[in-house]
């Protein structure tokens, strides 16, 4: 149960995280020189989009779908 | 000319893989339609990621950020990254393993079972072929430009390949491939265009990087320099209201029924694991180049007549020709894996969901089922060929209809969340939310052709304290309360309309609840309460 509430609040956090309003007005800094800050912030946010995919895989993968389509072979 | 020999060379090669396919086909639907359900785990990625991005994600991109900047990326792509390998994680599983356990291969035939219904199903598929059929004919307007755009001689400024050559070619391809190979041709294909077009963004930044006079950063930083540009590299004229509606958008993509469809089609559920997580780099690698040279462009080239043809000009200009044409060709995969799909999908909906549903399959059988299937793709294809043709000066109501669909199909969300995950929901509480839907998007579409940028449609109270409830925005789109998009009100009014009527009616039978919600039966349902 805990579990799934942390994965629920992560997930809700990182769709929150996508109205950067601290980002909007703002050209720099820009990383490596030539991404513009809110650009580069966007571009990691879907890094950050794999990385929270990668563990809703992990930790709330629906095992019994995978199971019933082995034991169906 | 060079250009045109690779896309033309590669359109051929594409043609060749669908009759290759053709050989392996049997002839019944789910081969047809599934490729017997038997895609494999990184041809599931590579397919299902062709099927969702079009020619926009490479070009309307590009386009967008000349216009409006760098924040076109979080507007349309970042949002994506999460919501749709969201969706493909909670749905796309879900309905695999229905297809899997029940033999569904369209949403329509869920939906009829799960809520013991008949012609709510044929409503829910009417609205859903209504809103992909712009798409589709779009997808070849979009072919036939960039075709001419690619071929135009420098020297004379006429295409070699015109307009109208453009837009048979790619529909004749298209057809081609579905026609022959199915899903099948139609994946295998799709193999090597989401190669290209995963491919198109690194390689384009590099090459234009390499041949520009100064580096990046002198470019950019001119940009925010200057208060005439500086917009262009912040968001500060990107209403944040139109910001947060946009992640509502991309609930639609697990709707539209080629992306629903290509979900029955994976041999393992674990074909999933990959594709949520590859989902956002894939996106990533796209959009971030495409929008970022668009912006580029404005700086390197300074004003062009069609900013939708920023990123070709700067090919044309910055890339040796021989690239161009691959670049190219990475464009044109893009409209094509997307049109295939498209293609696919209506021929699938109209043979299992009216054609079979209606009696044709008793009658005629299953072999006859796929020459109707493949009837169909022809005439689908001629129709929407000649209507690109007809009405290439009218393609801005086409893309006007297709902004409506992607807010349509988000609003029909709810219904399939409903269907997945909640036991008490009526077929005519699926009904209430198909006809709100339906009804909104006509509404929308009236308003917009009959009022102006500015006009308030409705507020409530008056003088200074009213509150615009629906109004057009300065760029004539239909707008809500403070500048939220339609797609905000319209999710929300199908999930009451769901939940509301849903409480109202009776619920479908024990046996039939049972069948998809009982532990026992291990229903793809019982994992989410």
């Amino acid at each position: 149960m805990t579990k799934k509430l942390l994965l629920v609040l992560l997930i809700l956090a990182l769709y929150a995280a996508h109205q950067d309003f601290w980002n909007w007005r703002q050209a720099e800094p820009m990383i490596f020189g030539f991404l513009p800050v809110g650009l580069a912030y966007h571009a990691a946010y879907s890094i950050a989009a794999a990385a929270l995919m990668a563990v809703l895989v992990k930790t709330a993968w629906p095992q019994e779908l995978e199971e019933r389509d082995k034991s169906s072979k | 000319m060079i250009p045109v020999v690779v896309i033309l060379a590669y359109l051929a090669l594409i043609a060749f893989i669908g009759s290759v396919a053709f050989k392996k086909n049997r002839e019944d639907t789910e081969d047809f339609f599934l490729a017997s359900r038997s895609v494999g785990s990184l041809v599931f990625f590579l397919s299902l990621f062709a099927t969702n991005m079009t020619a926009f994600a490479i070009l309307g991109s590009s386009g967008q950020a000349y216009r409006q900047g760098i924040g076109i990326y979080g507007l349309m792509a970042s949002s994506s990254c999460l919501v749709i390998p969201l969706t493909i994680f909670f749905i796309g599983t879900r309905l695999w393993a229905l297809g899997k356990k029940f033999g569904y291969q369209t949403q329509v035939a869920f939906f009829r079972e799960r809520w013991e219904c008949n012609h709510i199903g044929t409503v829910i598929f009417a609205l859903s072929a209504a809103m992909l059929v712009p798409y589709m004919i779009i997808s070849i307007m979009g072919g036939g430009t960039v075709l001419a755009n690619l071929s135009t001689s420098s020297a004379t400024h006429q295409p070699l390949i015109p307009y109208a050559w453009g837009c048979a070619v790619v529909a004749v391809v298209v057809t081609l491939n579905v026609f022959l190979g199915g899903m099948r041709g139609t994946v295998w294909v799709n193999v090597l265009q989401t190669t290209l077009f995963l491919c198109f963004g690194a390689v384009a930044v590099a090459v234009i990087s390499s041949q520009l006079p100064f580096g990046f950063s002198h470019y950019m930083h001119d940009l925010a320099a200057n208060e005439k540009t500086r917009f262009l590299v912040t968001r500060e004229r990107m209403p944040p209201q139109a910001f947060w509606s946009y992640t509502l958008i991309p609930l639609s993509s697990i709707m539209f029924p080629h992306m629903a469809i290509m979900c029955f089609s994976a041999r393992r559920v674990s074909a999933f694991k990959q594709t949520v997580v590859a989902y956002p780099i894939a996106i990533l690698a796209i959009w971030l180049p495409c929008v970022f040279l668009g912006v580029l462009g404005l700086a390197a080239l300074g004003k062009i007549p069609d900013p939708d043809g920023v990123l070709l000009l700067m090919l044309q200009k910055y890339a040796p020709a021989w690239l161009a044409g691959v670049l190219g060709a990475g464009i044109i995969s893009a409209v094509m894996g997307s049109d295939a799909h498209q293609v696919l999908a209506l021929s699938t909906m109209f043979t299992k969901d009216v054609f079979a549903h209606y009696g044709g399959h008793e009658k005629f059988g299953e072999r006859r089922s796929v020459h109707f299937a493949r009837g169909f793709i022809v005439v689908v294809t001629v129709i929407a060929y000649l209507v690109a043709l007809s009405l290439r000066e009218k393609q801005g109501i086409f893309e006007i209809a297709v902004r409506y669909a992607f807010s349509g199909f988000a609003a029909m969300a709810p219904v399939m969340v409903a269907a997945l995950f909640w036991r008490r929901s009526t077929k005519w509480g699926a009904l209430a939310a198909t006809l709100f839907v339906a009804a909104f998007l006509v509404w929308t579409a009236l308003m917009q052709t009959s009022h102006k940028p500015g006009d308030v449609l409705w507020q409530l109270g008056q003088g200074q304290e009213a509150i615009r409830v629906f109004f057009l925005n300065p760029r004539g789109d239909v707008a809500f309360w403070n500048g939220f998009m339609t797609v905000a009100p319209m999710v929300a009014g199908s999930a009451l309309c769901l939940i509301i009527f849903s409480l109202l009616t009776k619920p479908p039978s024990k046996t039939t609840i049972d069948k998809y919600f009982s532990v026992s039966s291990e229903s793809p349902s019982q994992y989410v309460h």
